[in-house]
C-alpha cells in the first residue's frame, strides 16, 4: 500500500512492503544515498536523519510508521547550524572515507540547533552513537567546537 | 572528421590574454589531437571576464615534429606518459587520473596534489577522475599504504613532461626559447614579449609534440613545491558534506536488482539443500540463488550459499531471514578458537622456524642475571569499515561491467576472469570511493558473486553485505600467540631476547598447505625489531587456520609490536629503569641496522634497502620528539600513567606517548596522545596527520575492545554490539601529531600509526595501575573498565 511521506520539504509517495525501515526507502526506492547503511540495528549511526528536527536511525524506523512526521536528510538539511557545522567539517577536514560523515553531521547539527555551546560532555552524549572506523573522533569534535564559535 | 575541426566556427574561437598590450583580434586554430578524448571538450570558448586587453590568436596545429611512441614508460615507478595521467580541455579544465583507491586516506588529493605541482597547474581547474582496472596504470593495489612512495617519482615526471610540452609549445607559437617560457598556475608566459597563454589555448598543440625523454626533463626543486608538502583541502569533503560522491554501497543502475546471500556458518561449508518456500512469500523477493560452493584455496572466491534477489535490499534481507539451509560440516568444523590460543601457547614454548640469529640468546638467557619472561595473546579482529562490502554488476551480451568499492580492480577484473572463465579484455571494473576498507576490501569475493548472480539474473544485481555479513564472511586479522624471553645483566643492560611467534599464516588463504608465519609476516615487527642487542633470536612457530586469514591495517605489526615493545617496558621495568630512557638504550647508537647481518632475509617492505634503510637513529629521533611533545617525566596526578611505543613500519617511524587515567573502579580514561611521525617527504602534513590519529585510535579500538572467536568453524559475533569499536567518548581526549620535516624519500602513513597505539596504552596503564596487560582485547567487548584484579596474562 502506498504511504506518503514527507522528505526535505517534499511529499513523496512510497510503495514498498510494510515495516521496510526508512533508510531502505530513501536509499532504494527514492536513490538518496547520501543516507549510508552500516549496521542495520540502530548501533552506529551511519544512517542518522532527523524526523521533526530529532536525530533518529532511520535504519529502525518502519516507513509506515512515521505518522505525518516530517523526515530531513543530510542531502536537505540546512539552516545556521548546518552551515556552521559544514563550513567547519570542510576547514578542518574532517572526513577520511566519509562514509560515516552524513550520520556524524546531522547528529552533529541536530546537537548545535538544540544547544548551540556545547561541553565535552554534550559532545560526547550527542555522538557516541556514531561510529567511525576511520576514528576522526578528534577533528568530530574539533570541528564541532568550531562551529559552535561561529554561531 | 579530423580536418573539419579546423575550421573554425563562432564559438570555437579562443581568446588569448596578452598582459599590457592593446591587443588585436585573430582567429583561433586548433587541432583536435592531443590530450582531449571528446571533441566537444576543446570547443568550449575561454571568456575571461573583466579583461579588455585579450588578444585572440592562431595557435599553429602543425607539430613540428611527429609526435612518437613516449620515452616515459618505464620510469622509476612505472609509465609516466603524461596523456596517461592528464587530460587538458579547451576551458582549461585539468583532469587527473588516480588509479589507486580512495578509501579516506586521501589518494584523490595526494596524487593530484603530486601531478598538479610539477603540471604547474592551477588548483582550481584540477578535476579527479578514478581510472578503471588496467594494467597500463601499473599497480593499482592500494594497500601497503604505499600509493605515495610508489607514485610520487613518477607521477612527478609526468606532469614536469606535460608543463615542459606546454612551455615548449608556446615557444614554438611565439618563436621564442623554451628557456624564455615560464609554467605558472595554468598559464605560460613569454618573458621576451610579456604575453601569456593558458593551458587549455595551448593543449592541442602541446599534444602533438613528442613527449621529453626523462634527462630532458626539469623537475621543480622542493623550494618551488607549490602544493607538495602544503596542507591542501581534500579533493572529496565538498561532496561528503552534502551526502554526495559514489560509494560501492549507492550504485545504482537502471533495472537494478539486490541481492543478500546466505553465506556458509564456516568456511568450505557446502549447501546441503535448502528450502526456499517461505522466502518466496516474502513481498519483493524476486527469486533465490544457489552459488557454488567454495574449496580449498580460499583465495579471493566468493563464500558460497544461496542468494537472495529482490526489488530492495529489505526484501532481500527478509527473504534471507525467511530461508532454511542445511549446510555441511565442512573442513573446520573442529576449530575453536579459545582452546586454540593454549595449543599455540604450548607450540610457543618450542623452537621454531628462525627468521634471525645473532649470537646465542638460549644461552645468554640461560647465563643472564635477571631474566625476565613473558607470553603475549591477541583475538582474532575484523576490518569493519563503516560501509560493508558491496558491488554492482551488469552483462552487455559478453560484456561484463563491474562498480565495486575494492582497493585493486586490477586484482578483481583478473579474479572475474579466471573464477568465471572469461575474457579479461571484456570486463570492466570501476573503483567507487570506499566507505574504508583497511584491507578487507583488497579481497573481491563479494564482487565475483555479483557478477555470478548478474548473468544468472539477466539484470543488473546489486550485491549487499550487511554488518553481519562483514564480520561473520571476513578475512580475519590472526588470533596469535608469542613468547618473549630476555636476559639482563646486573646493571640491567639486555644480554638477550628471545622471540617466539605462532598465528595462522595469510598464505593459508591462498595455500592450505602453509601452517605456519611467513618470512613477509615475520618482518612485521618481529623480525625488524631493532634493538642492539647482542643475542638475538626470533622464530616463527606453525599455526593452522580455520578461518580465512587476511591482511588488516598494518597487518603483522599489530599483535608483534604489542607484544615487542611490551616487553621493552618489561625489561625497563626488570632493570629498574625509566620506559623511554630504557627503549632508547635497547634501540643502541645512530646507526643503518643492517638485519642482513644476523641471518635475516628481511623484506624492508619490498623497498631497496639502501634507499629506505632500517635507520635507528630516525627511531630514537622520533621516540625524544615524541616524548619532548607529553612532557615525559613529568609529575602527574594519581591514577595517571604515560606509556611510549615506537615502530617503523611501512617505512615510516611513528613514536606514540599516551597518558591514561585509571580510577579505583577501572575506569579507564585516555587523556592525552602525542606522536612523532618521519615518513620522509611527505605530500599532506594535515592529511598525515588525520592517519595517524586515525590510526592510533583504529589500534586502540582494537586493544581494548576487538575481539572475534570463532566456536566449531563459526564466527560468534554479529553486529556492533557484540563486535565492538571505540566511540568518542571513549576516544582521546587530546592528541597531538608533529609531522618531522625531511627530505628522505616519502614513506607509508595510511598504517604506520596503528602499530604503536596497543603497546603505548598497556605501557600506561602499567605505569598508571602497576597492571601488565598481554592479551588483546584488554577490556573486550561487555565491559566497561579495565580487569584491576587480574593480571589477563
Amino acid at each position: 500500500m502506498a504511504v506518503t511521506i514527507n522528505i526535505n520539504g517534499k511529499d513523496e509517495t512510497i510503495d514498498a512492503a510494510p515495516g521496510t525501515p526508512l533508510l531502505w526507502v530513501l536509499r532504494d526506492h527514492l536513490q538518496m544515498t547520501g543516507t549510508k547503511f552500516g549496521c542495520g540495528v540502530a548501533q552506529c549511526g551511519a544512517c542518522t536523519v532527523h524526523l521533526d528536527g530529532e536525530p533518529v536511525r532511520s535504519c529502525s524506523i518502519p516507513h509506515d510508521a512515521l505518522d505525518g512526521g516530517k523526515v530531513t536528510t543530510i542531502e536537505g538539511k540546512e539552516g545556521k547550524a548546518a552551515k556552521a557545522i559544514r563550513d567547519a567539517w570542510v576547514n578542518l577536514n574532517v572526513p577520511q572515507c566519509g562514509y560515516c560523515q552524513s550520520g556524524q553531521i546531522m547528529s552533529a547539527v541536530a546537537l548545535l540547533e538544540a544547544n548551540p555551546k556545547p561541553s565535552d560532555q554534550d559532545i560526547d552524549d550527542a555522538m557516541s552513537g556514531n561510529l567511525c572506523r576511520c576514528a576522526t573522533y578528534m577533528s568530530i569534535r574539533r570541528a564541532i567546537k568550531q562551529a559552535a564559535a561561529s554561531l | 572528421m579530423f580536418f573539419e575541426n579546423f575550421i573554425p566556427k563562432g564559438d570555437e574561437e579562443i581568446t588569448e590574454v596578452v598582459s599590457g598590450s592593446s591587443g588585436s583580434s585573430i582567429p583561433v586554430n586548433l587541432s583536435r589531437r592531443g590530450f582531449l578524448t571528446t571533441t566537444s571538450a576543446f570547443v568550449v570558448g575561454v571568456t575571461l571576464a573583466g579583461c579588455s586587453q585579450a588578444e585572440e590568436v592562431v595557435i599553429d596545429p602543425t607539430p613540428p615534429t611527429p609526435a612518437g611512441p613516449s620515452p616515459l614508460t618505464e620510469v622509476k615507478g612505472g609509465d609516466a606518459t603524461p596523456s596517461l595521467w592528464i587530460e587538458i580541455e579547451a576551458d582549461g579544465k585539468v583532469k587527473i587520473t588516480c588509479h589507486r583507491s580512495e578509501m579516506g586516506q586521501q589518494a584523490w588529493t595526494s596524487m593530484t596534489q603530486i601531478v598538479a605541482d610539477e603540471l604547474e597547474a592551477d588548483w582550481a581547474k584540477v578535476e579527479v577522475v578514478q581510472a578503471l582496472g588496467n594494467p597500463k596504470y601499473g599497480d593499482q593495489n592500494t594497500d601497503g599504504s604505499r600509493s605515495v612512495r610508489y607514485n610520487f617519482h613518477r607521477l612527478r615526471v609526468a606532469g614536469a613532461a606535460m608543463r615542459q610540452m606546454l612551455c615548449q609549445a608556446a615557444a614554438n607559437h611565439w618563436g621564442i626559447e623554451l628557456a624564455d617560457c615560464r609554467a605558472e598556475q595554468g598559464v605560460v608566459s613569454n618573458s621576451v614579449n610579456k604575453k601569456t597563454l593558458t593551458y587549455g589555448q595551448l593543449a592541442e598543440a602541446a599534444g602533438n609534440l613528442q613527449v621529453p625523454a626523462e634527462d630532458q626533463i626539469v623537475l621543480k626543486s622542493r623550494d618551488e613545491w607549490r602544493f607538495i608538502g602544503k596542507e591542501i583541502s581534500s579533493l572529496t569533503v565538498e561532496k561528503i558534506v552534502r551526502g554526495e560522491g559514489t560509494f560501492g554501497q549507492d550504485v545504482q543502475r537502471e533495472g537494478m536488482v539486490y541481492a543478500v546471500i546466505a553465506h556458509p556458518p564456516r568456511v568450505f561449508a557446502e549447501v546441503q539443500s535448502f528450502d526456499d518456500s517461505q522466502t518466496k512469500q516474502v513481498q519483493g523477493v524476486v527469486r533465490t540463488v544457489k552459488l557454488p560452493d567454495a574449496t580449498a584455496p580460499a583465495l579471493f572466491k566468493p563464500l558460497g550459499g544461496v542468494a537472495v534477489i529482490a526489488k530492495d535490499t529489505w526484501s532481500a534481507i527478509q527473504g534471507r531471514e525467511a530461508l532454511v539451509v542445511e549446510w555441511s560440516d565442512g573442513p573446520n568444523k573442529e576449530f575453536n578458537s579459545e582452546p586454540y590460543f593454549d595449543e599455540l601457547s604450548a607450540a610457543a614454548k618450542n623452537p621454531g622456524n628462525p627468521q634471525r640469529s645473532k649470537g646465542d640468546a638460549a644461552q645468554a638467557i640461560k647465563d643472564a642475571s635477571t631474566k625476565v619472561s613473558a607470553e603475549y595473546r591477541s583475538a582474532f579482529i575484523v576490518h569493519s569499515p563503516m560501509e560493508p562490502p558491496s558491488a554492482t554488476a551488469e552483462w552487455n551480451g559478453d560484456e561484463l561491467e563491474c562498480w565495486a568499492c575494492v582497493q585493486d580492480p586490477q586484482t578483481t577484473r583478473r579474479t572475474l576472469s579466471e573464477l568465471l572463465q572469461h575474457d579479461i579484455e571484456k570486463i570492466k571494473v570501476n573503483a567507487t570511493w570506499l566507505g574504508g576498507a583497511f584491507g578487507r576490501k583488497s579481497k573481491c569475493d563479494f564482487v565475483v558473486e555479483a557478477a555470478i548472480l548478474a548473468k544468472e539474473v539477466g539484470t543488473p544485481v546489486k550485491v549487499v553485505w550487511t554488518r553481519e555479513d562483514e564480520i561473520q564472511g571476513g578475512y580475519y586479522h590472526a588470533m596469535a600467540v608469542q613468547n618473549f624471553e630476555g636476559g639482563l645483566d646486573a646493571d640491567g643492560k639486555a644480554l638477550a631476547y628471545q622471540h617466539r611467534t605462532a598465528f595462522p599464516s595469510i598464505g593459508s588463504t591462498f595455500n592450505p598447505a602453509a601452517d605456519e608465519p611467513g618470512p613477509f609476516e615475520c618482518d612485521l615487527g618481529a623480525t625488524d625489531a631493532p634493538f642492539d642487542i647482542p643475542n638475538i633470536q626470533v622464530e616463527a612457530v606453525k599455526a593452522k587456520a580455520g578461518v580465512r586469514i587476511g591482511w588488516l591495517r598494518s597487518v603483522a605489526n599489530i599483535h608483534h609490536v604489542f607484544g615487542v615493545q611490551s616487553f621493552a617496558a618489561e625489561m625497563a621495568a626488570a632493570a629498574g629503569k625509566d620506559q623511554k630512557d630504557y627503549l632508547l638504550e635497547l634501540i643502541g647508537a645512530p646507526r643503518i641496522v643492517d638485519l642482513s647481518a644476523e641471518n635475516s632475509k628481511y623484506g624492508n617492505y619490498g623497498a631497496d634497502i639502501e634507499e629506505y634503510p632500517l635507520d635507528a637513529d630516525r627511531l630514537a629521533n622520533v621516540i625524544r620528539k615524541a616524548a619532548d611533545m607529553a612532557k615525559w617525566g613529568r609529575d602527574l596526578p594519581a591514577g595517571h600513567g604515560l606509556g611510549i611505543a615506537v615502530h617503523r613500519s611501512f617505512l615510516s617511524y611513528v613514536a606514540l606517548v599516551v597518558e591514561v587515567a585509571v580510577d579505583a573502579e577501572g575506569n579507564l580514561t585516555i587523556v592525552g596522545c602525542w606522536s612523532a611521525v618521519d615518513a620522509g617527504t611527505v605530500v599532506n602534513p594535515k592529511h598525515v596527520k588525520h592517519q595517524i590519529e586515525g590510526g592510533v585510535i583504529f589500534g586502540f579500538s582494537n586493544a581494548l575492545y576487538g575481539k572475534i572467536s570463532v566456536t566449531e568453524g563459526q564466527v560468534d559475533q554479529a553486529n556492533f554490539p557484540d563486535w565492538r569499536l571505540m566511540r568518542m567518548d571513549e576516544a582521546p581526549k587530546a592528541f597531538e601529531v608533529e609531522v618531522i620535516e625531511s627530505n628522505a624519500p616519502p614513506a607509508g602513513v595510511g598504517e604506520p600509526g596503528t602499530p604503536p597505539a596497543a603497546p603505548a596504552l598497556a605501557n600506561a596503564i602499567f605505569a598508571a595501575t602497576g597492571k601488565r596487560y598481554r592479551t588483546l582485547p584488554i577490556i573486550g567487548p561487555d565491559d566497561y573498565t579495565l580487569p584491576l584484579n587480574s593480571d589477563n596474562a
